[in-house]
C-alpha cells in the first residue's frame, strides 16, 4: 500500500498521483505505439484493424462514460450521434474540406444537435431522457433512409479517400494512428474537463441532483452541457467509424450499436476512464471469441442467430446484479486485497442502498 | 369509409401498445423501476401460447388460461432473481438491467421456438362483423373487447380488493407501506407476475392478427412513448396514450409518404416531451427540498 504525502494543493488536481503510476502509463503508451507497427511487420493486418476497431469504440465510450458514467444520465440513442457524425464527415470530404476540419465541423454539428435534443428532455427524471434519446436515435434511423440525396438512402454511400503524407487512410497502420491521435487529445480533454468547473458540477450531478442544485448548480445547463459534449464526441467516432468500415449505411446504427455502447461502459465500470478501454476490449473481443468457440459447440447451439445479443444481454445482467463497477472496479478490488493483505475486510466494498420515496402525489 | 377503417385499425392496434404500456405503468408505480422489457415479455407470452395451442393442440381457452399461469410465475421468478438484488440502486441500473433481460429473453424464445414467424390460429379467427358500411376482423374486435375487459378487472382489483389497495400502499410510499405491515418485497413480486400477465394477454390478442416472430417485442418501444404520452404513472393515461399513437400511427402510415408512419409514435413522445413533459393525467410533482 501506498501513501502519498500531499504538500502542494496541485498535487489533487494532477493527472498521475505519483512517480510510478507515470512509469507504469509510460510503459503502456510505449507498448501502444510498438504493437501496430511490430504486428504491421510480421504481417498481421487483420489485428492492427481490430486494435484500430477498439480505440474507435474507446473513443465513443469516453464520450458515453462522460454522460453515463460521470453525470448519471443514461442515453439509449448514441448510434444516432454515431450517425449523424459519420454522414456528416462524409458529406463534408465529399464537398471538399480537408480531414481536420471536416471531422471537427462533424463533431461540432453533432454536439449542437445533441444539446437540441437534450433540452426537452431534461426537465424531467433520467429515464425520460433514455427514452428521448431512444425515440430520437429511431427518427434519425428513419431520416438517414430515406434522405436518399445526402445519405445515400438504405444503399449507403462510400466514403472518400484520404491522404496523409501521400499514403492513402485505407492502409490500416495510417488510420490506426490517425484514430490514436485522436483518441489521446479527447481522452486527456476529457480527463482536463473532469477537473475543471464543469466536470465537478457533472460529478456532482450525477451523486445528488438536490444537493447540486443547492450548491448554486444549474442542473438543466450542466446536463445540458454534458450531453452536447457526448455527442461530439461521439459524432467523431462516427467519423471515424465511416473509415473504418470504408463504407456507411444505415444497418451499422441501430439501436444495437446504442446498446452495445451502454454495455461497453457498463461492463468496463461506470465512472472511471480505464473502464472505457476494458470495455471497448471487451466489446470488440467478444464477437470474435463467440465465432471461435461456435465451432466448438453443438450445432443447434452454436448456430443460433441471436446468440451474440443473447449473450451481450446475459452479460449485461450479470454485470449489473453482481459487479456494479465493472471490470475496472473489479480490478481495484483485487488490487486493494492484495496491497492489505491480512487486512481486508468482507464489508470493504459494500454498497450502499438507497430507498426511494416517490415524487408522484397519486 | 376509408377514415373509418383506418380508425377501427388504429384503435385495435393502439388498445395492444395501451396493454403493453399498462405493464410498465403498473411495474413503475409500485417499484419505481422502469422494465424495459417488457414488450419482450409479451413476446413470450405469445410464445407459450402458441407452445400450448398449436404446438400441443390444447383447446383455446384451456391455452390461454394455462399461458397466463406460466407468465405469472415467470413474473414473480424474474423479480425474485434478477430485480430483487437491484432494490435501491440507482433507476437507470434497473433500467440497463432490463434492457439485457429483453435481449436475453429474445435470444432464448429464438433458441426454444425458431425465428420464423409463426400464426397462431384462434378460434374467432377470420370472422368479419360488418358495420354500417365498415367491415372488422373478429381480431380487432376482440383485442378492444379483451382491453376493455382487462382494465375493468384492473379497476376492480385496484379499488376494492386487499391486495390491490397494498400494492398502491407501497406504490405510494415503501417504508410507510412497510410500517403498517405491508410485506412489501412480496407485493413487487405480484406486481411483476400481474404485468406479466397484462403483457402476455397483449400477446396473445395479437397473435391472430400479426405473426409472431421472437423480434415483435420492439413495439414495447412504442408502447414506452404510449405511457409517457399519457403521463407516465397513470393506469388510464396509459390505455389513452396507446390509443392516441395508435391512431395517429395509422393515419400518419396511409396519408403521408413512406416512414412516417413507423417514426410518428415516437415524434410525437418528443412532442409531447416538450410541451407537456408530465403528460396527459400528470401524476408527478416537482420534488420540494
Amino acid at each position: 500500500m501506498r501513501f502519498v504525502l500531499k504538500t502542494r494543493y496541485g498535487q489533487d488536481l494532477d493527472h498521475f498521483k505519483h512517480n510510478g503510476q507515470r512509469f507504469w502509463y509510460g510503459l503502456l503508451g510505449a507498448v501502444v505505439l510498438a504493437l501496430p507497427i511490430a504486428l504491421s511487420i510480421l504481417h498481421l493486418d487483420y489485428f492492427v484493424g481490430e486494435l484500430t476497431f477498439v480505440y474507435i469504440y474507446a473513443v465513443a465510450g469516453v464520450g458515453l462514460m462522460l454522460l453515463v458514467g460521470y453525470t448519471g444520465q443514461v442515453s439509449l440513442g448514441h448510434a444516432a450521434f454515431l450517425a449523424i457524425g459519420a454522414y456528416a464527415h462524409v458529406y463534408f470530404l465529399k464537398s471538399g474540406l480537408p480531414f481536420a476540419v471536416s471531422i471537427l465541423c462533424a463533431g461540432f454539428l453533432t454536439a449542437i444537435v445533441g444539446g437540441v435534443i437534450a433540452i426537452p428532455a431534461l426537465r424531467m427524471t433520467g429515464i425520460y431522457l433514455a427514452v428521448a434519446t431512444l425515440a430520437f436515435s429511431r427518427i434519425v434511423e428513419q431520416v438517414v433512409g430515406h434522405w436518399d440525396s445526402v445519405t445515400g438512402g438504405h444503399r449507403g454511400t462510400s466514403v472518400p479517400d484520404v491522404n496523409f503524407f501521400g499514403i492513402s487512410i485505407f492502409e490500416p497502420l495510417v488510420l490506426h494512428f490517425v484514430v490514436l491521435v485522436i483518441l489521446v487529445f479527447i481522452l486527456v480533454g476529457a480527463l482536463n474537463l473532469l477537473r475543471s468547473p464543469t466536470g465537478r458540477a457533472m460529478i456532482a450531478v450525477r451523486d445528488s441532483e438536490i444537493s447540486a442544485q443547492a450548491m448554486g448548480i444549474s442542473l438543466a445547463s450542466v446536463k445540458t452541457t454534458a450531453f452536447a459534449i457526448s455527442a461530439g464526441i461521439s459524432g467523431i467516432a462516427g467519423a471515424l467509424l465511416a473509415h473504418h468500415s470504408g463504407y456507411v449505411t444505415p444497418e451499422t446504427f441501430t439501436i444495437l450499436l446504442s446498446i452495445e455502447l451502454l454495455l461497453m461502459v457498463v461492463v468496463g465500470g461506470l465512472g472511471s476512464m480505464q473502464g472505457v478501454f476494458y470495455g471497448a476490449i471487451f466489446v470488440v473481443l467478444l464477437p470474435t471469441v463467440i465465432a471461435f468457440v461456435r465451432d466448438y459447440l453443438p450445432d443447434d447451439v452454436g448456430q443460433m442467430p441471436g446468440l451474440q445479443p443473447g449473450l451481450f444481454g446475459l452479460i449485461l445482467v450479470l454485470f449489473l446484479v453482481f459487479e456494479p463497477l465493472g471490470i475496472y472496479g473489479r480490478w481495484l478490488k483485487i488490487r486493494q486485497f492484495f496491497s492489505e493483505f491480512p487486512l481486508y475486510r468482507n464489508a470493504t466494498h459494500k454498497r450502499q442502498k438507497t430507498y426511494l420515496r416517490t415524487e408522484r402525489v397519486r | 369509409m376509408e377514415v373509418a377503417q383506418l380508425l377501427i385499425s388504429g384503435i385495435s392496434q393502439g388498445c395492444v401498445y395501451g396493454l403493453i404500456a399498462l405493464g410498465f405503468v403498473l411495474i413503475y408505480k409500485a417499484t419505481e423501476m422502469v422494465n424495459f422489457a417488457q414488450g419482450d415479455l409479451m413476446m413470450v407470452g405469445a410464445f407459450v401460447g402458441y407452445g400450448f395451442v398449436v404446438l400441443w393442440d390444447w383447446p383455446f381457452i384451456l391455452g390461454v388460461g394455462a399461458t397466463l399461469t406460466v407468465m405469472a410465475v415467470l413474473g414473480v421468478v424474474l423479480e425474485r432473481l434478477i430485480v430483487r438484488p437491484m432494490i435501491g440502486e440507482p433507476p437507470f441500473a434497473v433500467l440497463m438491467l432490463t434492457i439485457g433481460l429483453g435481449f436475453v429473453l429474445r435470444s432464448v424464445a429464438g433458441a426454444i421456438w425458431g425465428n420464423e414467424p409463426k400464426s397462431v390460429p384462434a378460434p374467432y379467427a377470420g370472422e368479419v362483423v360488418h358495420i354500417g358500411t365498415v367491415s372488422v376482423g373478429m381480431e380487432n374486435i376482440a383485442i378492444v373487447l379483451g382491453t376493455a375487459v382487462l382494465c375493468t378487472l384492473l379497476f376492480v382489483f385496484f379499488r376494492y380488493s386487499r391486495i390491490g389497495i397494498a400494492m398502491q400502499a407501497a406504490s405510494q410510499n415503501q417504508l410507510a407501506a412497510f410500517y403498517v405491515g405491508i410485506p412489501v418485497k412480496r407485493i413487487f413480486a405480484l406486481v411483476w407476475g400481474l404485468s406479466a400477465v397484462i403483457s402476455a394477454v397483449a400477446g396473445i390478442l395479437v397473435a391472430p392478427v400479426s405473426l409472431i416472430d421472437p423480434n415483435m417485442g420492439f413495439v414495447g418501444i412504442k408502447a414506452f412513448a404510449a405511457a409517457i404520452v399519457g403521463g407516465f404513472g397513470s393506469l388510464p393515461g396509459a390505455i389513452i396514450g396507446g390509443l392516441t399513437i395508435g391512431i395517429v400511427e395509422q393515419f400518419a402510415g396511409f396519408y403521408l409518404p413512406a416512414g412516417w408512419g413507423d417514426t410518428s409514435a415516437y415524434i410525437i413522445l418528443l412532442l409531447m416531451l416538450i410541451i407537456r413533459p408530465e403528460g396527459i393525467f400528470a401524476t408527478m410533482q416537482k420534488k420540494k427540498v
